[in-house]
């Protein structure tokens, strides 16, 4: 299985992440080689396997419908880049 | 000071014989003395001078908790209130944590002093600790050599007597292989025994926190009070919590250890091989019984591995998106580009490309071919674990095909850096706990035993581990220039 250049530019799009255009062939060249390496599970009989999705095969608990947390909003908005008002400022989406 | 055991060092506060704030200064010094080893991201200096300080007025009042005075690190993973929390990414260069992870709470609940946040792969990324955005740390047995990853800082810390006891964690074999490539003691516990809370995610299903120490009783120390449900975990398992350190001299007669043929196969490096086999001799006089068998499934956990962890990794890394927190580009043109230019300038590349086969095996029309496909091979892997366990109580062999590789040596490859791990994965993919413990040398370089239990057996491994340092003494031995 070998990705190709637009195929490397087309899943960084998906996943919003900048790459240099000269190392693009270098990733392509690099998933090519992990996706290699995971075709091996192809010829793993799994028809009648479930997937395991905890070690454990815990369920998600549920807790009681109550409040826990208490606002801590300022606290919280003195990390972020730029605030505003209480409001997380990002660039003019809408013209 | 910096030789003793937790264990000696509890009973030298208890009595008097030295102070926190002594002890936390002894240890600051070393550290400064030591900067070359690149171990530490942040130094707490302060802090840990005001925390030594309230120690010593606990000790003096007859309040001490388990482990109050005795100094700590934390892998800059675990989110400590007011304090950087990097995660070894340029992304999280300017966080500091407006909380406490649950592990961090609880060694400060103890009463231990925590002496800095230490370096690590890029958001848990790597077995070298050559992906830290601050750069690779040294390993104290080879200063050309990696400590292996991506809890390096941590096993260098503990070896190089930097630290008496650190926290690691261990998403495919972080805590172990670093373990063995330093020659100190790391357990990864049962997923769902250490919270994650406050552990910066990385692959959810596969992560866990645990000791890195130099024995298996100072391990048990640590992990006595790491461990534990945490209604903030979801995946937190609630059960009740042995106690560590009352079995470690039981006696081993009788016990059942397996070998996988497929541990020894031919990757493993001979002269490994051989502590190993040593170590394994080594049971047989303590009267274990030892027997061969075969997981032929352990192969498919290097390939299982390189989806799932990429899967989660991508969705988990999703959040840093430059608005609410961590790394924001300059003048983003739009939305888009503020999301694109944040993340492509802050994450290095090792991350990157683990996104982006993460984000490849979950996009549409892959996510059954990759992701479930792997899910179910998982279980295959689990199953056969279940299978040995049937016949034996633990199972044994080593941590990595070699001893700790040269720094840059595996750098260009990826593949070959993942396949260092071939060992330690399949661990995660099931769930269970296991150790590293020093077996030895090939020249003047760690190897590490690992010990595999089944679920919730830390007790067992610990003993186990803490018998065989009682009749070897290579957990004792110490790297040149740091006597």
């Amino acid at each position: 299985m070998s990705l190709t250049s637009e195929q490397v530019n087309k899943i960084a799009h998906l996943a919003r992440l900048g790459i240099d255009a000269s190392d693009v062939d270098a990733y392509a060249r690099d998933l090519s080689g992990i996706l290699d390496l995971v075709a091996q599970l192809d010829a793993q009989q799994t028809d009648q396997v479930l997937p395991m999705a905890h070690p454990l095969d815990q369920a998600q608990r549920l807790r009681a419908d109550v409040v826990t947390e208490e606002d801590q909003r300022e606290l919280f908005q003195a990390l972020a880049p730029q605030v505003e008002e209480g409001l997380y400022l990002v660039p003019k989406v809408i013209e | 000071m910096h030789n003793k055991s937790i264990a000696e060092l509890r009973r030298g506060l208890h009595s008097g014989e030295y102070s926190s704030q002594e002890l936390t200064r002894v240890f600051l010094d070393r550290m400064q003395r030591h900067q070359a080893l690149n171990c530490y991201i942040t130094v707490t200096e302060e802090q840990a001078l005001e925390a030594a300080a309230r120690a010593d007025a606990q000790l003096a009042g007859g309040k001490a908790g388990a482990l109050t005075g005795i100094p700590i690190a934390q892998k800059d993973i675990f989110c400590s209130k007011g304090v950087k929390t990097s995660c070894g990414s340029k992304m999280l260069d300017n966080f500091i944590s407006p909380y406490d992870a649950t592990v961090v709470e609880k060694f400060h609940d103890a009463g231990a002093v925590l002496l800095g946040k230490l370096n690590m792969d890029e958001f848990a990324m790597g077995s070298s600790n050559e992906t830290s955005h601050y750069g690779p740390v040294r390993n104290p047995w080879d200063a050309d050599a990696v400590p292996g990853g991506s809890s390096g800082g941590s096993a260098a810390a503990v070896a190089a007597r930097l630290a008496p006891g650190a926290t690691g964690t261990d998403t495919g074999g972080s805590i172990r292989q670093p373990a063995a490539f330093c020659g100190i003691t790391g357990m990864k516990p049962t997923y769902g025994r250490v919270s994650r809370y406050g552990m910066i995610a990385f692959a959810s299903s596969l992560d866990q926190g645990g000791p890195m120490a130099r024995s298996a009783e100072d391990a048990a120390l640590l992990l006595q009070v790491m461990a534990g449900f945490d209604a903030k975990d979801s995946t937190s398992v609630d059960r009740p919590l042995p106690d560590y350190t009352a079995g470690l001299n039981e006696d081993l007669r009788g016990l059942k250890i397996g070998l996988p043929r497929e541990f020894f196969g031919a990757g493993l490096n001979s002269e490994v091989a051989a502590r190993i086999e040593a170590a394994v001799d080594e049971y047989r006089k303590l009267g274990a019984e030892v027997r061969e068998l075969s997981m032929p499934s352990l192969q498919l956990s290097v390939p299982v591995y390189y989806v799932i962890a990429p899967a989660e990794c991508s969705a988990n890394l999703s959040r840093y998106d430059g608005v609410r927190y961590g790394y924001r580009c300059a003048e983003p043109a739009d939305l888009t580009d503020l999301y694109t230019r944040s993340r492509g300038e802050a994450f290095g590349s090792e991350v990157k490309r683990r996104i982006l086969i993460g984000t490849y095996a979950l996009s549409a029309g892959y996510y059954d071919a990759y992701y479930l496909k792997a899910q179910k091979v998982r279980r295959l892997i689990s199953e056969e674990f279940q299978r040995a366990f049937a016949e034996v109580d633990v199972l044994m062999g080593p941590v990595t095909p070699t001893t700790a590789f040269g720094i840059g040596e595996k750098t260009a490859d990826p593949i070959e850096m993942y396949l260092s791990d071939i060992y330690t994965i399949a661990v995660n993919l099931a769930g269970l706990p296991a150790m590293s413990i020093p077996a030895g040398f090939v020249g003047d370089k760690p190897v590490g035993l690992q010990i595999i239990g089944d679920y919730f057996t830390e007790a067992k491994l610990l003993n186990i581990a803490h018998r065989y340092q009682q009749v070897t003494d290579w957990h004792g031995r110490i790297p040149q220039g740091f006597e």
